[in-house]
């Protein structure tokens, strides 16, 4: 019996292991990782979505204000 | 729409952009890094898949009920879905000029997509070409369910009945479509849900556009009388 269980668990560690394993060697920026540099791209990356999402935020506001303004002109005719 | 939901969306694209270049991915060989595309290019599809949607639901109830405002929004969502259309074609085509060799393979995925774009195209070459408005609105949302019932098939049954390169396709069908492991679904899935918000506001703000626009048109027309 426990050398059944050591077995399967064995067996269990192999695949673990080779699944694990799977395709590790591929080549990755692991030195652009390690340098912190990816934190740059990351910034900047950032910095433009944020002035893109604001620029929308802005953009919102100029139209809502324009629907106001429109709205308020029908009323008074 | 609400604030917090534009809120909830610009904060779910953050994650998603900080947490797709920094979180861990599947070392796979030949992607090599290029995998976390998939968190910017797949989210395109899913929304220009999402925007045709609610297109296609403004167009079938203003047919059932016609309205300006109804084909207003039924323009408005397809518009901003074949922007994101493209968006999606241009990325893949970046993305296949280093994985696959060149940007255009032929991939049946890949034409299904340039057609089907094509097709929401003819959506706004048919508006552009008729005057009457209710013409235009009635012709138009007739033609929009079909050029819905003509995306799917293209995007996502013909390459699954072929051999495709796109992951998950050729005889492989099923929802798990991008080998994803659990680590990626984290970031893709807000990533989508990102996007959807983010071209609902755009979408939005067309509409509100579109409607004062309308509005100026009625006011002018008064004057003259």
């Amino acid at each position: 019996m426990k050398n059944l269980n050591k077995a399967l668990l064995s067996l269990l560690l192999t695949f673990l292991i080779t699944f694990s394993s799977q395709g590790q060697d591929a080549e990755m920026a692991d030195v652009m990782r390690s340098e912190g540099k990816i934190y740059v791209v990351v910034a900047i990356i950032l910095l433009v979505l944020a002035g893109l999402i604001l620029y929308l935020f802005l953009l919102d506001k100029k139209v809502t204000n324009l629907e106001r303004m429109i709205n308020e002109k029908r009323k008074t005719k | 729409m609400k604030t917090w939901i534009k809120i909830l969306g610009v904060l779910l694209l953050f994650y998603a952009h900080i947490a797709g270049l920094l979180m861990e991915v599947p070392r796979l060989n030949i992607v090599n890094e290029t995998i976390r595309a998939t968190y910017f290019h797949v989210p395109m599809w899913f929304g220009m898949v999402f925007l045709f949607l609610m297109s296609l639901y403004y167009s079938i109830l203003y047919l059932r009920k016609p309205s300006l405002e109804l084909d207003i929004k039924a323009e408005s969502f397809a518009h901003a879905g074949l922007a994101f259309g493209i968006l999606g074609i241009l990325t893949g085509m970046i993305w296949a000029n280093y994985t696959w060799g060149s940007p255009w393979h032929g991939d049946p995925k890949q034409n299904g997509a340039a057609i089907a774009t094509l097709v929401y195209l003819a959506y706004f070459v048919l508006r552009g070409s008729i005057d009457n408005m209710e013409q235009k609105a009635r012709l138009s949302a007739v033609y929009n369910i079909f050029a819905f019932a003509a995306m799917i098939p293209l995007i996502f049954i013909i390459p699954r009945l072929t051999d495709s390169l796109h992951p998950g396709n050729g005889g492989n069908p099923g929802f798990n479509m991008y080998d994803l492991d659990s680590r990626m679904r984290l970031v893709l899935y807000p990533a989508i849900m990102g996007w959807f918000i983010i071209g609902y506001w755009m979408v939005s703000l067309r509409i509100k556009l579109s409607k004062q626009l309308d509005i100026l048109l009625d006011l002018e027309d008064e004057k003259l009388k």
